[in-house]
């Protein structure tokens, strides 16, 4: 029995050829633009001599997106801390052990909620704000101009900006997090009237300096560092339009949303694997 | 250095992409002390002239000098040195929206030199007091008219006392009393300074009045220049259609498309 | 300029509040000064269980923290965990002493306690714990309790009108049990005085068996 040989294919591209090479396009898109970022990032470093030597520049920044962020944080992280202790409590007295309220509002603050939410509120508080200052220096040409008077714009606006968000990140992280264990005092003792030093004394015993605090300090840092990253490279690369200043803002904040994230993921599996 | 050429351009090429060139072939020439306008329709490529005559782009071919040095084999530190004698005014300004008026024309001194703050605050009260606006040094660039922020935008260009200044339409958008003030301060700050300047513009009639020389490009190639007298005279077509302001002519209304007829039915299909 | 100065004010005190919040999580959240970075020195002790112990766990020696655990793991030979852990340098412990993993409450976390002995002879950095006591697993207590509670019911079956002493006899034997592993260190006083208690009926039973 001759066995029917299939038609030959014809070499026109179908709709799932079309289809695979429209994501390979993408894909090779999205990997140039990584590349830039990256590109982006170590020039930002390379430009960062002139916000060291007039840190003005830098405390402005630092101003901009530390200090104008402070209110939020503060009230976020105290509402959270509240919750904490209203959600942690009702779990922990079924177990008879109202007394850990401490131990689960610090732990939860300082090594996940803390560095987390606010780099979350920072990212679209801050964050978008300094990719639609950067996109619109750059749609209105300021940032060409500063070009034209011999003056390097990396330099100048976006590397004391990347420096201000770093450095004000972590104190941000740690602001939130001391605020939400006050709010969670507020709830378990002021409150429900949980034992005053069983709350400290629970969370001292349980909260480890080294592991706990200074790996929620650096999980901050990192996110610091990825969200101005994010930011400032959003604004850069803005296309020179209302339009596009608005599309990079909203990127800036939903990136940022999953590369804190994933990041958390990542170090938190780092950090506390075992433990 | 007075007697280097300030600009001169050879043959110049350019293009974003490869495949589609702005310019083909660009010659043409500053004199000292001359004020140039640059002139053509919209979208051909003036404005990149300039950004190559400031070495913010490359150009693809040819050969691009300022004050006779080409521009395209500087490195970083000749470029910084080059642009510090060249002042810039940007289409609407582009003031620095988070400082003030003041903050703004001592912003190149302040980042380019090593003067006292006594010093930078007297050089730019002379500056805000050539265009006018001394008494504007407090607001913020949001609380200006576009005829004000130009003219900020100009003191701040000509703060370094250019030897060469560069002009991105610095008439578009203007009132009628705004844009006279703007063409007679490019002229006087010209020639007091003793510099030379380029105007990228489509305002003719403004541009026949101050400027020495005028270059018409379209298609990526001078298409005439010459004197504002030879211009206003000139009977080539193309000068002609842009100097009265005629739609119809050399340059064409419709943008290049399939037989209207055709594409018509094709809908109706 | 006095824009400048407001702002540097701000820096300033933003600044000073954040590390004001680090510290604040640093001493009162964390208890930082509860040694975190002072000198400390390793020792090792071997268990043949050691129930839900973790890393990081600490080391009690008469209820004060003395030290963390820093490593557990486990002999493929000898089949038994090997726990590492490290003691404050202020506080050396003698060639004696005794290491028990214990519970901090009936379901608390566990700790590894101190039991410091006699000899004038202190650990060096590395040295091994003897004498070690495993960790009370509770299935295993419940079940030992069953066992005797089964065991024991064929006799209660037999002299039926003995009932009584028979039960207390029951519940000493489980506190017997139960101090065998969990000896008389158990921290808690409630599970300290149902011990004592066990005891004293445990010898009231015995006395009525008789």
């Amino acid at each position: 029995m001759p066995v029917a040989s299939p038609p030959p294919k014809p070499d026109v591209p179908g709709p799932v050829r079309a289809r695979v090479e429209g994501l390979g396009e993408w894909a090779l898109l999205k990997l140039e633009r990584l590349g830039f970022a990256a590109r982006f990032f170590l020039a930002i470093l390379r430009f960062s001599g002139l916000g060291i030597r007039r840190f003005g520049l830098v405390m402005r920044e630092i101003h901009f997106a530390g200090v104008l962020s402070l209110v939020i944080i503060g009230v976020s992280g105290l509402f959270v801390g509240m919750v904490l202790g209203l959600q942690g409590y009702e779990t922990l007295v079924r177990y008879g052990s109202a007394e850990a309220l401490g131990t689960l509002v610090a732990l939860s603050l300082v090594r996940e909620l803390g560095p987390v939410v606010s780099a979350l509120l920072f990212a679209s508080r801050a964050g978008s704000a300094m990719t639609a200052e950067i996109g619109l220096m750059k749609a209105t040409e300021q940032l060409a101009a500063m070009e034209m008077m011999a003056v390097e714009p990396l330099a100048r606006v976006v590397a004391p900006r990347f420096w201000g968000g770093v450095i004000s990140m972590p104190l941000l992280a740690a602001i939130f997090s001391a605020c939400g264990i006050l709010g969670g005092y507020l709830i378990g003792v002021v409150t429900i009237g949980l034992d005053a030093g069983a709350y400290w004394s629970q969370m001292q015993a349980a909260v480890d300096f080294r592991d706990d605090v200074l790996n929620g300090v650096i999980k901050s840092f990192v996110f610091g560092v990825a969200v101005t990253w994010i930011a400032v490279f959003e604004g850069y690369d803005a296309a020179p339009t209302a339009e596009g200043v608005s599309r990079a803002t909203t990127r800036t904040v939903v990136t940022s949303a999953l590369v804190i994230l994933a990041l958390d993921v990542l170090l938190t599996a780092l950090m506390f694997r075992g433990t | 250095m007075a007697d280097l050429i300030p600009v001169r351009l050879d043959d110049v090429a350019f293009g974003y992409d490869p495949s589609k060139r702005i310019l083909e072939k660009v010659n043409l020439t500053v004199r000292p002390g001359q004020i140039v306008a640059l002139m053509g329709g919209s979208g051909c490529g003036k404005t990149t002239i300039l950004r190559l005559i400031g070495g913010t782009v490359p150009a693809s071919a040819g050969t691009v000098s300022v004050f006779g040095e080409d521009v395209g084999v500087m490195n970083a530190d000749a470029l910084r040195r080059m642009r510090s004698r060249v002042g810039m005014l940007f289409q609407f300004g582009a003031l620095f929206t988070d400082l003030s008026v003041f903050d703004n024309v001592a912003f190149p001194l302040r980042e380019c030199t090593n003067l006292g703050e006594r010093m930078i605050r007297d050089l730019v009260l002379m500056k805000l007091q050539a265009v006018g606006l001394r008494g504007a040094s407090t607001l913020m660039p949001h609380q200006l008219s576009g005829g004000m922020a130009r003219r900020v935008a100009l003191a701040r260009g000509i703060a370094l006392d250019p030897r060469l200044m560069l002009f991105d339409e610095p008439f578009t958008g203007l009132d009628p009393i705004s844009l006279a003030t703007i063409g007679r301060l490019v002229r006087e700050l010209n020639d007091a300074l003793g510099a030379s300047s380029i105007i990228v513009t489509h305002d003719v009639q403004e541009s026949l009045q101050i400027v020495d020389y005028l270059y018409f490009i379209a298609g990526g190639r001078v298409v005439a220049e010459g004197t504002p007298d030879g211009v206003r005279a000139s009977e080539q077509p193309f000068v002609r259609q842009f100097v009265r302001g005629e739609i119809e002519g050399v340059v064409p209304f419709h943008q290049q498309a399939a037989d209207y007829r055709s594409e018509l039915l094709a809908g109706a299909r | 300029m006095n824009r400048n100065r407001m702002l540097d004010l701000w820096v300033g005190l933003f600044v000073i509040i954040g590390i004001g919040a680090l510290a604040f999580l640093a001493l009162r959240a964390a208890n930082a000064s509860n040694f975190s970075s002072e000198p400390t020195y390793t020792l090792e002790a071997r268990f043949d269980n050691i129930g839900s112990l973790k890393v990081r766990a600490p080391v009690r020696s008469a209820g004060v923290m003395v030290g963390r655990v820093s490593a557990i793991g486990f002999d493929a030979e000898t089949y038994e965990a090997v726990v590492s852990f490290n003691i404050s340098a202020r506080y050396p412990f003698p060639k004696d002493t005794s290491a028990k993993i214990l519970t901090a409450g009936l379901l608390g976390e566990q700790y590894l306690g101190l039991t410091a002995g006699g000899d004038a002879v202190m650990f060096k950095a590395g040295d091994t714990v003897r004498l070690t006591q495993s960790a009370v697993v509770l299935e295993n207590l419940i079940g030992q309790f069953l066992y005797n509670k089964a065991a024991e019911g064929k006799p209660a079956d037999a002299k039926p009108a003995d009932a009584n002493p028979g039960e207390g006899k029951s519940a000493g034997e489980k506190a017997d049990d139960a101090k065998v592993t969990d000896s008389k260190a158990a921290e808690s006083k409630t599970t300290d005085s149902t011990a004592k208690g066990g005891k004293t009926r445990a010898a009231k039973g015995a006395e009525g068996s008789q």
